[in-house]
Parts: C-alpha cells; sequence; structure tokens
C-alpha cells in the first residue's frame, strides 16, 4: 500500500520534461517534492503564478506571494504573474500539459466528484471545474476507498460532478488505473497489493490483463 | 484637473455606497485584498451587499469583517471555506451564496470590462453548474453561456498607483483585482503607495486609469498571510 507520499511520488513519475503542469491541494502539491532532478517543469498556481517555486526560508514570507492553497511560497527563475482571467484563460486554451487533483469519487467513463457533499457545508469548486473541463491530461491522487470503506472507483458517481469524462489516469493507495472505453484499466499495484484485493475493492468496471506489475519505487 | 482621481480616504471613496447594492471586491484569500475599504464599508453600517469576490475572508479579517456585522445578503464566490460565521450564516439561510467556477468568475468580470454581455465557457459542462444556461457546442464541444456580471462598486488594491489612476499590482496580489476594476460602473482603488503621473513607466501598468474613478493611499495595511508556510 502507498502512503501519501507514495501516491504522490508515483505521479511525479508522469511529469516529464518541459512540461506545464497545475497541482492540486492536498496529495498533489506533494507531486513538487518528487520532481526528478534534472528535467525543466512549471508549475502554475492558478491565482496568478506560472513557475512556483519552494517554501520560503523563514523570515522571507511574502503576504503577496501565496499558492491557490493560499500558502506562502517564492518564485523561480523565469517565475511570471498574471491576473486571474489569463490564469484560467491558459487553462481553458489547453497550455497547461497535466493537471493532478484530488476527488471523492470517479466513475469508469472519467467523470469526476470533488466539491460537493449534500448535506455538508459546501465551501466551492474553486478552480477544479474550469480546469477538468479543459485539461489535456487529468491525473486524480485520492485514497482508493473512503473512510468507512466505500470503493471511491465506481460505475457512476453519487455525489454532484465537477466534470464528465476527463480524468484519463487514477493512482490510489493501492494502484494506478487508467480510464478509457468506459471502464478502469488496472496498470500497476501498490506493494504488497493483490489484484484480488484492487477487483474486491473497485466498484466501477475493472479490466485486468495478464500479470500486473508492482509499482516499482 | 478632472483626470485627478484622488480621494482623501476610505470614507470618502466609499461614500456614496449604499444599502443593497452590488460591489466587486478584488483578492484571492487575504492577498490584494482592499483592506482600508472593507474597514470603512464596516463602520460606515452599509447593509443589504451582494458581494462577488472570489472568497469570504476569514473570521476576524477580510470580508468576514462585514459577514459579522451581517452586512452581507449575498456573496458569489468560488470558495468560501475557512469561514465559521459564514458556514452559520449560510446554514441557517440568512445568507445567500451563488457558487461559481473560479474561471467562470473572473471571465464575467472580463467580460464586463471588455464590453463584451456574456461569454462562452466550458467549465460547469454537465454539472448542476449548467443547470438554467443556455448551452451551445462549438466544434464538438459543449460550452455554457455565462454573463458578465454588472456591479455598482468594484473596490480593489493595488501596489501603487499614480493621481490619475493608472495602477500597479504586485506578485499574487494581482489576482482578480484589474479584472474587477475595469469591471465595476464605479471603481475605487485603494494602494500602498500613490505617485504623480509620469512616476509610472507606462509599460508596466497593468490597468489603464481610464476604468479607476478614485483612488487613495491606504491608512494601514495589515497584509495577514492566511498559511505561513516556510521550508524545512
Amino acid at each position: 500500500m502507498l502512503d501519501k507520499n507514495g501516491i504522490a511520488k508515483r505521479i511525479a513519475k508522469e511529469v516529464t520534461d518541459g512540461m506545464y503542469v497545475n497541482l492540486g491541494i492536498g496529495i498533489p502539491t506533494l507531486v513538487a517534492n518528487f520532481i526528478p532532478q534534472g528535467i525543466e517543469v512549471m508549475l502554475q498556481s492558478e491565482n496568478g503564478l506560472l513557475g512556483m517555486g519552494p517554501f520560503p526560508i523563514s523570515g522571507e514570507e511574502d503576504a503577496d506571494l501565496i499558492n491557490a492553497g493560499k500558502q506562502t511560497i517564492t518564485t523561480l527563475p523565469g517565475s511570471v504573474f498574471f491576473d486571474s482571467a489569463m490564469s484560467f484563460g491558459m487553462i481553458r486554451a489547453r497550455k497547461v500539459d497535466l493537471t493532478i487533483l484530488g476527488a471523492m469519487e470517479v466513475s469508469e467513463n472519467g467523470d469526476i466528484a470533488n466539491w460537493k457533499v449534500p448535506g455538508k457545508m459546501v465551501k466551492g469548486m474553486g478552480g477544479a471545474m474550469d480546469l477538468v473541463a479543459s485539461a489535456k491530461n487529468i491525473i486524480v491522487a485520492m485514497q482508493h476507498c473512503d473512510k468507512a470503506g466505500n470503493s471511491k472507483l465506481l460505475s457512476s458517481c453519487s455525489l454532484p460532478l465537477t466534470g464528465v469524462k476527463c480524468v484519463k489516469k487514477i493512482v490510489t493507495d493501492l494502484a494506478v488505473l487508467e480510464v478509457k472505453d468506459g471502464a478502469f484499466h488496472l496498470l500497476e499495484r501498490a506493494p504488497g497489493v493483490s489484484v484480488d484485493e484492487i477487483v474486491a475493492k473497485t466498484a466501477g468496471k475493472l479490466i485486468v490483463v495478464g500479470e500486473v506489475p508492482e509499482i516499482e519505487d | 484637473m478632472p483626470l485627478n482621481k484622488v480621494v482623501k480616504n476610505a470614507q470618502e471613496a466609499c461614500a456614496d455606497i449604499q444599502d443593497n447594492m452590488t460591489l466587486m471586491l478584488g483578492g484571492f484569500g487575504l492577498c490584494g485584498i482592499p483592506e482600508n475599504c472593507i474597514a470603512e464599508l464596516v463602520r460606515q453600517g452599509v447593509k443589504g451587499l451582494t458581494c462577488i469576490s472570489n472568497n469570504a475572508g476569514v473570521d476576524d479579517f477580510g470580508l468576514g469583517l462585514l459577514l459579522h456585522q451581517r452586512q452581507v445578503k449575498k456573496m458569489i464566490s468560488s470558495y468560501v471555506g475557512e469561514n465559521a460565521e459564514f458556514e452559520r450564516q449560510m446554514l441557517s439561510g440568512e445568507l445567500e451564496v451563488e457558487l461559481i467556477p473560479q474561471g467562470t468568475l473572473a471571465t464575467r468580470c472580463l467580460a464586463a470590462g471588455y464590453g463584451m454581455p456574456a461569454v462562452f465557457t466550458p467549465a460547469g459542462v454537465g454539472t448542476e453548474v449548467a443547470e438554467g444556461k443556455e448551452v451551445r457546442n462549438f466544434h464538438g464541444r459543449d460550452y455554457l453561456l455565462e454573463m458578465a456580471f454588472d456591479a455598482d462598486f468594484a473596490i480593489v488594491k493595488a501596489c501603487k498607483g499614480d493621481t490619475m489612476g493608472n495602477l500597479v499590482f504586485r506578485a499574487t496580489a494581482r489576482n482578480f483585482n484589474p479584472l474587477m476594476a475595469m469591471a465595476g460602473k464605479i471603481t475605487i482603488a485603494e494602494v500602498e503607495e500613490l505617485v504623480e503621473p509620469g512616476d509610472l513607466d507606462p509599460n508596466e501598468i497593468h490597468t489603464p486609469g481610464i476604468y479607476v474613478h478614485r483612488i487613495f493611499k491606504g491608512e494601514h495595511y495589515e497584509k495577514r498571510i492566511e498559511q505561513r508556510t516556510v521550508r524545512q
């Protein structure tokens, strides 16, 4: 089984040289820590920054310089600021190569629900709907099951949707899955996790072909 | 000097904001918010406001201060976490809340400032955001028709401005500020530094003064940090 850092580390392998990437809040933010040395990647923060750097050293926090999670950050050589319309303009125009975000549910046709639970306080979708509606490639980082043990990979989402037919890949604590042709396709399994367990914990249509390799460290 | 937009302070800038008006307020979280005008609105006690702002502040700062005094009738935002009083008013039905995608929020400001009545965007297609909206298919993809905002006042915060209302923003405190500056019927800009015409490099001005009606130097900026994070 993978912990949060393990999920982030596996997703970081999907990030390649020259990409512009938007990281969501939570596990996706951790992906930045595992991007391989020696490749050039620009992180987009939808509040208006391309080229997001690491957290500042203590004493150098700048109230005017935050990421979309409202955390203090820094810039890097080549960084650029812009307003929110341009930020979502580059997202809508599909200039951002990869979007990584969390989810409460994903369906076998790639629908995603991650913003609202009926009956609970709704905080809002932020930029998630814009991102999933336009991203060229979306990878979801999430736990395979919710806290009650229910599968989050479903035949259809039960929660209000954030976007339709948009998720391409999912990395969970148990597996790496591709979403295509109306089904989850098992690509890799987490260390020590059996195919049977993944089958049992995936409620939507799951396709398993041949030997499924373990995720390499 | 009709092109001199300078007013004395927040009190003079906000003097004619009345009950039940629609305001746009710049900022992302607590970053780049018009602190001095918010404080003045709290002091004035104007009520029944509709506020268009990406977020709703925290309990004791930003728009949270207006919410606390029950001055807001409706919030139009993309994300409203981090605010317990907001949650209480929303769940009790005292406060009306319209949640819209962040890019749609930005683009509806942009449309107003560019003189366009509406725009098409794919955000929210197939979700409850699309309910009641016109859907149009262009080149095989569906888009929602979203209307430009119509606000009585836009209240923004810039790092620097000159007396003619030209504005320069700093870092990610830019966010919604230049968009809202373009979109208000009357735009109020508060700045950390107020300079003379000619002091700003015309190449570096983000918002042309034509969009700005009133400008003043804010008396005090707390510039509170919501999530102070440092390198380990």
